[in-house]
């Protein structure tokens, strides 16, 4: 079986993103970029599951401009086995990312396709779900646990009342969570070596997908600032304000 | 126009998040109508909701537990007679909805704070840095609705007709297994009127119960916590606030031994009344706290539960 790893660059977690000043977007000039991190866990998973042997293959694709390239190679340095490139400088919305991957697993036929939740830059949260509908596959999403049973996959999920545990047949789409694992670095020797792997480059066009926004963003704002507000003495203090406010 | 709400089925309830998708649906159409995959009871009280008029009811084994691979197909049959289709951004409503998105060739708008016009909407994106207005070009709309931006409509006053709807029933690629769930006698994290949450300081799930318990007994509070909390085991998984846990926005929000990451800023930020205890003073939750205490949580909880 073959696991396909869709993965995202996007801002590095730990920056704070800043809004420009004009209200067209979040500035990510000279901003630190990394994968985003529910993809890493989901590169870790398929890892993870090709060295339990349940898997042969995994093979790592990428939407977004030739930078994406780096975000690629972070997979590869992890141990994924190639990885694939769909370049464009555009924006990419959601609905075709789904359809770009969904012409990837046409032709890569993955019996997994594992995806992150949500990118952290969007925090649309939709495009396995969105894939898993073109495709009419089964979706697994929040991930926290996946265990191979022969021709299913049982996926404990995280939800809103707790764990929910449902069983789909292969092929199926699955989205992570972050209590599924934690991804591993890549060591050193991996990097250098990751450099020698397959990336192929390809284009939208290349799979017949029209990537023209159906969203358009007219505004980008930064949202209301709380102000601090006072710190107190005590113990005391602390009662006699929340007296006061009515709340004990 | 009609729009058509998801509900969020309960047992024989429903969840509160349905009433929040209700109203953020009468801003957008003249009449709402609302799917309720579940039991009957559950169908009695959509049509409860006050302004409602239609309740559609899917019965029936296949639709039970709201798997997206049986239940997107039906609501995607239905979707001739709407202009727009909204679902509480739960875990349920994350789920299936992008579903039925995609089978229209529709781009979903997530989590909408605010509806600015017929087909404009406000978004937090960069876990709330910034917000965004996005219009839809496209035919239909469909939507997700962060509950805690929205007035819950009223539950009780409306009167409306139910129908019983009925698709392909189960896909045949997906079986529901089982629900661990948590049960608890406290309120509802993302409805309660005061929540407690504790973060990485709490030290194991043992310390956590002994500390954050009791003075969320005395306050009648929800209890959250941290990723970081989570991870650790503390604490299950449905309590973790934050960018990718639950968002909620009570009255009162009282962090203990959390730091403040963005990523956790992000679900707790629109909180009426932010109270952070915490040893370092530098720590950034102070700078959305409107009462900051620095102290060590291990003798400022249990003095505080003690003078409540
Ligand atoms: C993709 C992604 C998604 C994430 N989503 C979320 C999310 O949804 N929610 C979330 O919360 N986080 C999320 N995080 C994690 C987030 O970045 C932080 O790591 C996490 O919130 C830290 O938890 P914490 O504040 O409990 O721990 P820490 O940052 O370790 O803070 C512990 C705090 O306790 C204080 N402390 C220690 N001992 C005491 C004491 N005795 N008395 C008083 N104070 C004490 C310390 O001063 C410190 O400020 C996410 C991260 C990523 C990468
Ligand atoms: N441009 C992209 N390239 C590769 N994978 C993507 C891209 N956009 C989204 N994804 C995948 O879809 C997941 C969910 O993204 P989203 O629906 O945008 O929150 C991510 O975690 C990735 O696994």
């Amino acid at each position: 079986m073959k696991i396909l790893v869709p993965v995202k660059r996007v801002i590095d977690y730990n920056v704070k993103p800043r809004v420009k000043a004009d209200g067209s977007g979040v500035d990510l000039a000279n901003v630190k970029m990394s994968m985003n991190p529910f993809d890493e866990i989901a590169v870790e998973e398929a890892l993870k599951l090709k060295e339990a042997g349940k898997a042969e293959e995994v093979v790592a694709v990428s939407i977004g401009p030739a930078k994406a390239q780096e975000t690629l190679r972070t997979a590869l340095a992890m141990g994924a086995d190639r990885a694939i490139l769909v370049e464009t400088d555009d924006a990419v919305e959601p609905l075709a990312v789904a359809k770009i991957l969904k012409a990837v697993a046409e032709e890569e036929e993955p019996g997994i396709v594992m995806l992150g939740k949500q990118a952290i830059d969007d925090d649309s949260n939709q495009t396995g779900q969105m894939l898993a509908a073109l495709m009419d596959r089964p979706q697994g999403t929040f991930a926290s646990k996946v265990e191979i049973e022969g021709d299913s996959v049982s996926v404990t999920r995280e939800v809103d009342g707790g764990l929910e545990t449902v069983k789909l047949t292969l092929p199926a789409i699955i989205t992570t969570d972050l209590r599924l694992n934690e991804p591993r670095y890549a060591t050193l020797p991996n990097i250098m070596k990751a450099k020698k792997k397959p990336l192929d480059t390809k284009t939208p066009a290349d799979y017949g997908v029209d990537t023209a926004a159906r969203l358009t963003t007219t505004n980008v704002s930064e949202p209301p600032v709380r102000q601090a507000g006072e710190i107190v003495e005590d113990v005391d203090a602390l009662v006699a304000k929340l007296k006061s406010m009515g709340v004990a | 126009m009609t729009a058509l709400v998801i509900a969020e089925p309960h047992g024989d309830t429903l969840a509160d998040a349905t009433l929040s998708a209700v109203t953020a649906a009468t801003k957008l159409d003249d009449e709402v109508h609302i799917f309720v995959a579940g039991s009957q009871g559950a169908a009695d009280a959509a049509a409860r909701i006050a302004g409602v008029s239609k309740v559609l009811h899917a019965d029936g084994d296949a639709y039970a537990h709201m798997l997206a691979e049986n239940v997107a197909p039906l609501i995607v049959s239905l979707m001739d007679g709407y202009d727009a289709v909204l679902a509480p951004a739960t875990t349920t409503g994350k789920n299936v909805l992008p579903r039925v998105a995609a089978k229209l060739d529709v781009m979903q708008v997530s989590d909408i704070i605010s509806v600015e016009g017929p087909k404009t909407f406000t978004r937090p994106i960069y876990a709330g840095n910034a917000i965004a207005t996005v219009e839809s070009s496209d035919p239909k709309l469909v939507i997700t609705v962060r509950t805690t931006a929205f007035d819950k409509a009223e539950a009780e006053g409306g009167s409306a007709s139910i129908e019983a709807v009925s698709g392909e029933g189960a896909a045949g690629i997906s079986e529901f297994v089982k629900l661990d769930a948590v049960e608890s006698e406290r309120p509802e994290l993302t409805s309660a009127s005061v929540v407690v949450s504790g973060g990485r300081a709490l030290k194991d799930a043992e310390t956590f119960e002994q500390y954050i318990t009791p003075l969320a007994d005395k306050l009648g509070a929800a209890i959250g916590a941290s990723r970081a909390a989570v991870d650790a085991g503390y604490v299950p998984n449905d309590y973790q606030v934050g960018q990718t846990g639950k968002i909620v926005a009570p009255e009162v929000y009282i962090a203990v031994g959390i730091s403040g990451a963005i990523q956790h800023l992000a679900g707790m930020k629109d909180s009426k009344v932010i109270i952070a205890i915490n040893k370092d003073p530098d720590a950034p939750i102070f700078q959305v706290a409107d009462l900051g205490l620095v102290a060590d949580l291990y003798n400022a909880v249990p003095e505080l539960t003690e003078k409540l």
